[in-house]
């Protein structure tokens, strides 16, 4: 490892890309703005200048038609990454992700893959109402035949791209947009990192606070918090939604006994209940109090910023949570 | 013969009715005709015939709704039909090793014992000590019933009085829930017992002195001896179980409302001397919580005494899983018939509450006589 | 142009002819073979499209690409996958094409670059584009053909993947095969512009008419459009109308035409207007037809022996070829 960098997650996904593009010529990028404009969130700026259009595309409003077009490249031995603007726009190209890459392996009898990495930024926090602050991983995590991520530090950032390219089935990276402006230190050597293990951010031993991607920042000021007040939480992120880590997430739980999972989702059907679930069948004769969870509240996100805020999982309520769980 | 069916035409068709013949027998048939209509749920479709013949006997009626396979006529003159081959076995299948579902024996036992959280608060609220059960549930745990089952007031150290009521609340409800108890009770003169009591402890120390309560215990323990179906436990999946040993589980009241049963072990094998030495150290470490575990579990049988400060007549409630409690009231000076003549006696009421599903009323009362008999001669005690 | 003249030798003629009978055959015994239940699920029948798959795939080189629909038995067979395997990927066994996991509507082979059979109304459109983005990106003259009906027309996905194709320039065939009804709708009452052709016009991709009841026009026309497109022209469109003799699918009962319109159109059958064809000049000899319905009728006799012969799954492979790799 050489020595770190100071950088941002934004930076960390753009230069993940550009390692991608330069290691591989089958790399390519496709989708809304991601030439021209430099990307929604400026994840590609520059990168057309330096890999030119035929590997940086600029695709009009069609994210149906070129989420297809990445399932037929890929089938047909390419690597594209197509960039989805947001998790709430790609409900257009739901039918090309779950009915045609989830399936085709599997359905062709094991023929065709599809070697297809989708990039999406998902998650609320900057006021831009119900039909831009949706967090849906849930849905895609449902699905065989799918691989879901969700980089929450720059490490993963930078190192997740990698090895969703080297897996030859499709693979979904969600970005939160609160995470794009997050800075630290990085090694300016850091590369592929793991794309199936959960991680510990903070070990403890009271309780296990059990997170992923935008909700992990909040996780760690309300373990700190907590530790003022003598509760040892540990840290676990997700890292992967499909597939869940069972081992280091039952580990953690069968250590601390207690469980706060908090998630973006909305709680019916979310990532949380899934979690829950395995809890309750893998770990239940070591609970010592019901797993807790701390959600989005059952609402579109509204605009105003005291409403969302009171919709979001916020670090009070982590804290609340948690205390219920020690009675 | 060829037998023309009701074909499934769609995904979602489990039947269809026939209202319409449009060949009939007689008629010839090629490969491709149209021979009939069928009705069925999305409307009337005509059906054709895969083979070449001569239309034979029409066997459904039209109107009848058929389920899809049945015989709807018979063809004859039809070429005869190769008999499809069997399908072949799988080639050994392709490695494969992942488990198709989440593994839910991404299992390490957990650290200590598995036990449900209901089991959990029950044995909490009874004190009883998870280490001494074995469970009965999924993955080796301890469920409710698990718990239930543990029978005896535990005692813990240093005497919780709260956690003792509980327990015993909860194993007196138990008792009276699953135990269907019969009740006898007769009067014993204590004259010839109280009499040699007298002469005994005339010579002894305060220290060395007998109580009446040594003579009963022993008198119960011979009893037992000589009548094992109220020595023992019973357990509804495996019935009655003798016991090898008579440990005499004596009801000890525990100042401030408390009240357990330690076992005096092997009760018919001791000496009057040495059961009353072992019955003062009980008393002396039951009210101060000292009890062993052994002590606490072992009893085959209770006794319990009010003692002088008590009532004429005392009825028990069997501790489960024993099958038996012997009650003793106070000893009082009463009018008895004796030879046609009325006098007064000492006569102590003894009663036993016995378990229906071991013992009947029979055996208790002469149990009860042998205890009555034993205390007439108390030298031999 | 030279070219189309080449394939009115007899010998391509009769090529043609024995592909039509090839895939009619196979599909009149899915049709018998679904009623008595040994084909499940659904089944759509090509009967009376003959003309379309097989003069588009004549037009094709082994090394082009092929996207095709639920209806596309016939596409698979002209293409090259054995009947052998078609049948028994209809049966469901292990020995299809898809080891049994697809069925009727999902025939795949890599061999022959057959990439799929889709269920989605217009859901393999943007998949062909993408293949074809492939080839082009690796500077290959490879041309994806991709076989849609006049239903997938209503799709967003058709009028994205029209756009995108054009932009890019992608070396696209697109086949609309016409033929009036998306299942049980009539296309007057579903297009507020029913002429095919003239949407793909729109967005400027090169466009004909084809009447698809005529195997030797089919094929001249896909020919011209093959040679374009490997040319570097982009993108070209055939619209062929035709019409399927039988239903949309096996369970339909077809209230939404009528028996004189069906009647009308197999006068224009595309087997018996080859046959009748060739034998008014004298290409057609007496005994090519019984031989090749001969050799037919013992293909496809061999695909139904077969696919009853080969083997169920079994249920423990249930979660092979979810992903690549199985999960430690």
């Amino acid at each position: 490892m050489s020595a770190p960098v100071q950088t941002t997650y934004r930076e960390a996904c753009r230069a993940a890309i550009a390692d991608a593009l330069r290691r591989d010529p089958r790399v390519f990028l496709m989708g809304e703005d991601v030439g021209r404009y430099g990307g929604c969130y400026g994840v590609s700026k520059g990168l057309l200048e330096e890999f030119g259009p035929e590997r940086i595309r600029d695709a009009p409003l069609s994210e149906s038609g070129f989420t297809g077009m990445g399932i037929g490249a890929a089938m047909n031995g390419m690597k594209p990454i197509v960039e989805i603007m947001t998790v709430n726009f790609s409900m257009l190209a739901f039918d090309q992700i779950v009915n045609n890459a989830a399936t085709i392996r599997h359905m062709s009898g094991g023929q065709f893959g599809v070697p297809l990495v989708i990039r999406m930024a998902t998650g609320a926090g900057r006021q831009l109402a119900a039909q831009h602050s949706h967090s849906l991983e849930n849905l895609y995590a449902h699905v065989p035949g799918l691989k879901v991520l969700v980089p929450a530090t720059l490490e993963d950032a930078r190192g997740m791209l990698w090895t969703a390219l080297e897996d030859p089935d499709p693979v979904l990276i969600f970005e939160h947009v609160m995470l794009y402006n997050m800075t630290g230190e990085l090694a300016a050597d850091a590369g592929a990192v793991a794309i199936d293990k959960a991680a510990i951010r903070r070990p403890g031993k009271d309780v296990s606070l059990i997170t992923h991607g935008g909700s992990l920042p909040k996780v760690m000021i309300a373990a700190k918090q907590l530790a003022e007040q003598g509760i040892d939480a540990e840290v676990v992120d997700l890292r992967t939604l499909r597939p869940l880590d069972d081992a280091t997430i039952l580990d953690s739980v069968r250590r601390t006994r207690r469980a706060v999972i908090v998630d973006e989702g909305w709680r019916s059907g979310s990532i949380s209940a899934e979690v829950s679930a395995r809890l309750m069948e893998n770990a239940l004769w070591s609970l010592d109090a019901p797993v807790g969870r701390v959600c989005s509240a059952e609402v579109p996100i509204p605009y105003p910023r005291h409403l969302e805020e009171a919709a979001l999982p916020q670090p009070q309520a982590i804290l609340a949570a948690v205390k219920r769980t020690l009675g | 013969m060829y037998e023309f069916r009701m074909p499934s035409l769609g995904a979602d068709m489990e039947a269809g009715t026939l209202v319409e013949w449009l060949k009939h027998p007689g008629d010839r048939v090629a490969r491709g005709d149209i021979v009939a209509v069928v009705e069925t749920d999305k409307g009337a479709i005509e059906i054709e015939i895969f083979v070449a013949g001569t239309m034979g006997k029409q066997v459904v009626a039209l109107g009848a709704k058929v389920p899809v396979g049945t015989t709807l006529a018979l063809i004859e003159g039809v070429a005869e039909e190769r008999r499809p081959p069997a399908p072949r076995a799988a080639a050994a299948p392709r490695a494969f090793e992942a488990p198709a579902v989440p593994p839910s024996a991404v299992a390490a036992p957990a650290p200590g014992l598995r036990v449900s959280p209901a089991a959990r608060k029950l044995a909490r609220e009874r004190g009883i000590d998870l280490a001494t059960i074995k469970g009965s549930g999924p993955d080796g745990s301890i469920v409710l019933h698990d718990v239930e089952r543990v029978g005896g007031a535990p005692a813990r150290r240093g005497l919780d009085l709260n956690r003792m009521r509980q327990a015993i609340a909860a194993a007196m409800a138990r008792s009276k829930r699953e135990i269907p108890h019969y009740y006898l009770a007769t009067d014993i003169d204590m004259s010839k017992a109280l009499d040699w009591l007298q002469t005994t402890n005339a010579g002894r120390t305060p220290g060395n002195r007998l109580l009446p309560a040594v003579l009963t215990l022993k008198a119960v323990a011979h009893a037992a001896r000589k009548y094992p179906a109220f020595n023992g436990t019973f357990d509804p999946a495996s019935g009655f179980t003798a016991a090898s040993g008579v440990h005499i589980g004596v009801a000890i009241a525990v100042r401030g409302g408390g009240l357990a049963s330690p076992a005096v072990h092997d009760c018919d094998q001791q000496s009057l001397d040495d059961l009353m030495g072992r019955l003062r150290d009980l008393v002396a470490r039951t009210r101060e919580g000292r009890l062993r575990s052994s002590e606490m579990s072992d009893a085959t049988l209770t006794v319990s005494s009010l003692g002088e400060r008590g009532v004429e007549t005392l009825y028990g409630i069997i501790y489960p899983p024993q099958v038996a409690i012997v009650g003793f009231g106070r000893v009082a000076s009463r009018p008895v018939a004796v030879d046609g003549q009325v006098v007064v006696r000492n006569v102590m009421s003894a009663t036993l509450a016995g378990d229906h599903r071991v013992t009947d009323g029979h055996l208790g009362s002469l149990f009860l006589r042998e205890i009555d008999a034993r205390l007439q001669e108390p030298d031999k005690l | 142009m030279s070219k189309a003249k080449l394939h009115l030798s007899r010998d391509s003629l009769l090529s043609l002819l024995h592909q039509m009978i090839r895939v009619r055959r196979f599909e009149e015994k899915c049709d018998e073979l679904y009623q008595s239940e040994k084909i499940r699920g659904f089944l759509h029948l090509a009967i009376g499209e003959e003309a379309v798959c097989t003069g588009v795939m004549a037009a094709l080189a082994p090394e082009d690409a092929v996207v095709a629909t639920y209806r596309e038995h016939g596409h698979a067979l002209v293409r090259g996958v054995p009947a052998t395997a078609i049948m028994a990927e209809m049966f469901g066994k292990l020995e299809g094409c898809s080891h049994g996991r697809g069925g009727s509507m999902h025939l795949f082979s890599a061999a022959h670059r057959f990439y799929g059979g889709y269920a989605i109304v217009g859901g393999g459109l943007p998949v062909a584009a993408g293949i074809a983005l492939a080839d082009a990106m690796r500077g290959e003259s490879k041309v994806t053909c991709c076989f849609f009906g006049d239903g997938a027309v209503a799709e967003g996905e058709f009028h994205e993947t029209m756009n995108l194709a054009e932009l890019w320039k992608l070396p696209v065939l697109f086949v609309c095969e016409n033929n009036l009804y998306a299942m049980g709708t009539r296309l007057e009452l579903s297009e507020s512009e029913p002429d095919i052709h003239a949407k793909a016009q729109s967005y400027r991709i090169p466009s004909e008419v084809v009447d698809g009841m005529d195997v030797v026009a089919v094929n001249a026309a896909a020919m011209r459009a093959v040679e374009r497109i490997r040319g570097g022209a982009g993108p070209q469109f055939l619209e062929c109308r035709t019409y399927r003799f039988r239903a949309h699918s096996m369970f339909d009962p077809q209230f939404y035409r009528t028996k004189a319109e069906v009647e009308e159109w197999k006068k224009r059958d595309p087997i018996t207007r080859l046959t009748e064809w060739m034998t008014s000049v004298g290409l057609l000899h007496a005994d090519d037809l019984p031989q090749i319905e001969a050799a037919v009728e013992g293909e496809v006799r061999g695909a139904v022996d077969f696919a009853e012969a080969a083997a169920w799954e079994p249920v423990e492979q249930l979660a092979v070829d979810v992903y690549a790799r199985p999960r430690p």
